[in-house]
């Protein structure tokens, strides 16, 4: 194509219109905020420039001909085992602007996917199983700290327990949506989560961009987070959640901080986050206040101070390396739910290279963590909690038999109301109305329709858990949680089912 | 009774209703046909959707209780059905004379310059939802009784 570049001629995509049934209706002009569909003048109707697509399919779902077909762009450069297309495409960009390689979404990265190496058991003829639809199955979670034992005492109504318990999260699934910043995405998403959390009886999290006026109204169903930036964090907002949790790190760029850029920033957001409009909101990689495990201590406990001890604080850490140890020590240091996201987990924008390069499968970050919490008798001071890359109700039951108290959903929960993982969210254009905060782009997110959807994904993924508990003769989560003798390996090495604490199908 | 309700809020501006209604008040009842073939032989659409800035609305005749365009029409080709509410037209008796669109409040009555006639929303006869409202992708547009 003239005048561009020559590397950004090697389009991922191209757009294929059949012109037979293309009406010239402009629709595909109008959704296209790449401006890959454009009106041409000179011949006096609607064509297309593939280089200018991101593959994000907007178009092809609303042409209301269907003359329309995003395909993978079939020009091969010469096969090669370790320079593959993507590794060129890096290079070539580099080349042009000298700078970072940013991406959006989780990392698409061909590494293993445990949740697809792992099978549910299920009841034949010894242990009968339980038909959801005719008796009663408990998927009821509550997040918080359990005592180690408890105590009650006979009155005059039946026995009353003495034990005080410490505040918990009450949650109608085992399922949250997860930390997206209002900023990231638009108010109108987060006024979305927070309608279907208030109708699922679930938690959603607001991520590290405050709160906005308009949604403390559903509090109880909203965890508010503190993250290094500290935007939008003050004292009623801390008292506006039913939780707080302090972000750590990130699954899908650990160690590094977040980087909001000032397009994105507008009076509502500026407002929220309590940061200049138009400015980029950085968030530095760590908490410039925490540099121990002792530091971390006396910022939960400073929280738990300004929240009067009401509401759980959780703290949520990237699956690295070391997460056992480190979520020890974030037990111990008085975390009452503790979050490990996963390599896989999503992101508004990261670092190509930390994205696909850094952390570890949520996978065996949990297995590892549960083992080590129990090893050391602290289980139960804390909830497990594990976001990054949940793609259905089976992973999800997977990782509460593996050991989690519940789940966070952040990609499925975008991909429910339209995204398609094209991955440009950091560009602020998304044409689905998503990672965009362009007025005329974030409309395309009904909040009444956009609640809806996440409220049927919820219910949907409830009623298959309840179905696959009923299949192992299980009537309550609670019975799932940590009994991973419901699990079985499936070409796993040593190792690997070592780590998970599964044995191999056929033990 | 029902009417066609918009909502800019949540107007997304992407003009489907607009194609929706073409093919549903085309002979062929396709969308192809209707845009490719009908609309040069004056095929129209009942109602426009409106960009101005961040904003958008889709406009077309709102069967007021009270219409203007039926007081205007001076060949009886406009008129009001007691029975259902509706401000009807009558393609046949229509003169062109355009009073109706100097008339009407709203800008919702077109003209259709082929056939030298207006053209309004007839909140699609014969079908249990009209055309642009089943199509809406955002729920911008809704079918209801206020």
């Amino acid at each position: 194509m003239l005048f561009k570049p020559i590397s950004q001629n090697f389009s991922d995509f191209v757009i294929d219109r059949e012109n037979d049934r293309c009406i010239n209706c402009e629709v595909c002009v109008r959704q296209c905020s790449y401006e890959a569909h454009y009106w041409d003048d000179a011949r006096q109707c609607v064509s297309h420039d593939h280089t200018k697509c991101v593959g994000c399919h907007r178009c092809e779902a609303f042409c209301p001909t269907g003359c329309l077909t995003i395909k993978k762009n079939p020009a091969d450069f010469r096969d090669n085992a370790l320079w593959t297309p993507t590794y060129m495409k890096h290079v070539y960009k580099q080349g042009d602007t000298g700078g970072i390689l940013l991406s959006g979404m989780g990392s698409p990265a061909d590494k293993p996917i445990y949740w697809d190496n792992l099978q549910l058991d299920a009841s034949q003829v010894t242990n009968p199983s339980i038909d959801p639809l005719r008796e009663p199955m408990e998927l009821t979670t509550y997040l918080g700290s359990k005592p180690d034992k408890v105590s009650f005492e006979e009155t005059s109504d039946g026995p009353k327990l003495t034990t005080k318990i410490g505040p918990q999260l009450k949650l109608n699934y085992p399922l949250m949506f997860s930390a997206m910043s209002f900023g990231s995405i638009n108010l109108n998403l987060h006024k979305a989560m927070a309608m279907a959390a208030t109708e699922l009886g679930i938690a959603y999290n607001t991520g590290e961009g405050g709160l906005h006026p308009d949604l403390y109204k559903y509090g109880n169903n909203t965890i508010v987070q503190v993250a290094s930036g500290r935007f939008g964090v003050h004292k009623d907002y801390l008292n506006a959640g039913s939780a707080v949790e302090i972000k750590i790190g990130q699954g899908a760029k650990p160690g590094i901080g977040g980087h909001l850029p000032g397009e994105k920033i507008d009076e509502e957001v500026s407002k929220t986050r309590m940061c200049p409009v138009g400015s980029d909101a950085i968030s530095p990689a760590p908490h410039h206040d925490i540099y121990s495990i002792e530091d971390l201590l006396q910022l939960i406990y400073a929280i738990k101070e300004s929240t009067e001890y009401k509401v759980p604080v959780s703290v949520k850490i990237a699956a690295v390396h070391n997460a056992p140890a480190i979520a020890s020590g974030i037990v111990r240091a008085g975390a009452d739910i503790v979050v490990i996201d996963g390599f896989r987990g999503g992101t508004g924008a990261a670092p190509t290279m930390i994205r696909d390069n850094v952390g570890i499968p949520m996978e065996l970050a949990l297995a590892a963590v549960d083992n080590r919490l129990r090893d050391e008798g602290i289980r139960n001071h804390a909830s497990l909690v594990v976001a990054g890359g949940i793609r259905c109700s089976a992973d999800a039951i997977k990782a509460i038999a593996l050991g989690a108290d519940a789940i966070y959903i952040g990609t499925a929960a975008l991909v429910s109301v339209g995204c398609t993982l094209c991955g440009r969210c950091y560009t602020g254009k998304c044409p689905w109305g998503i990672a965009t905060n362009e007025a005329r782009l974030k409309k395309r997110q009904n909040p009444e329709v956009a609640a809806k959807r996440l409220a049927n994904l919820v219910r949907a993924w409830g009623h298959e858990i309840q179905e696959m508990l009923g299949g192992m003769g299980l009537n309550s989560i609670e019975s799932l949680r940590g009994n991973r003798d419901k699990l079985r390996g499936l070409g796993l090495n040593e190792t690997e089912l070592d780590i998970l604490g599964v044995k191999h199908a056929g033990r | 009774m029902r009417r066609v309700y918009p909502n800019k809020d949540v107007c997304i501006g992407c003009h489907i209703c607009e194609v929706a209604c073409l093919t549903a008040h085309s002979a062929s009842n396709d969308v192809v046909i209707a845009a490719k073939e009908e609309v040069a032989t004056g095929l129209q659409p009942c109602k426009a959707v409106y960009d101005k800035g961040q904003l958008s609305v889709a406009l077309s005749c709102r069967h007021c209780d009270n219409p203007s365009c039926v007081s205007a029409c001076i060949s009886g080709a406009l008129y009001k059905d007691q029975e259902t509410g509706r401000t009807c037209y009558n393609e046949e008796q229509c003169v062109g004379c355009w009073s109706c669109l100097m008339a009407c409040p709203y800008g919702a009555v077109r003209r259709n310059v082929t056939k030298g006639k207006i053209i309004k929303c007839d909140l699609c006869e014969g079908r249990e939802m009209p055309a642009c409202v089943q199509a809406c992708p955002n729920n911008a547009l809704v079918y209801e009784s206020r």
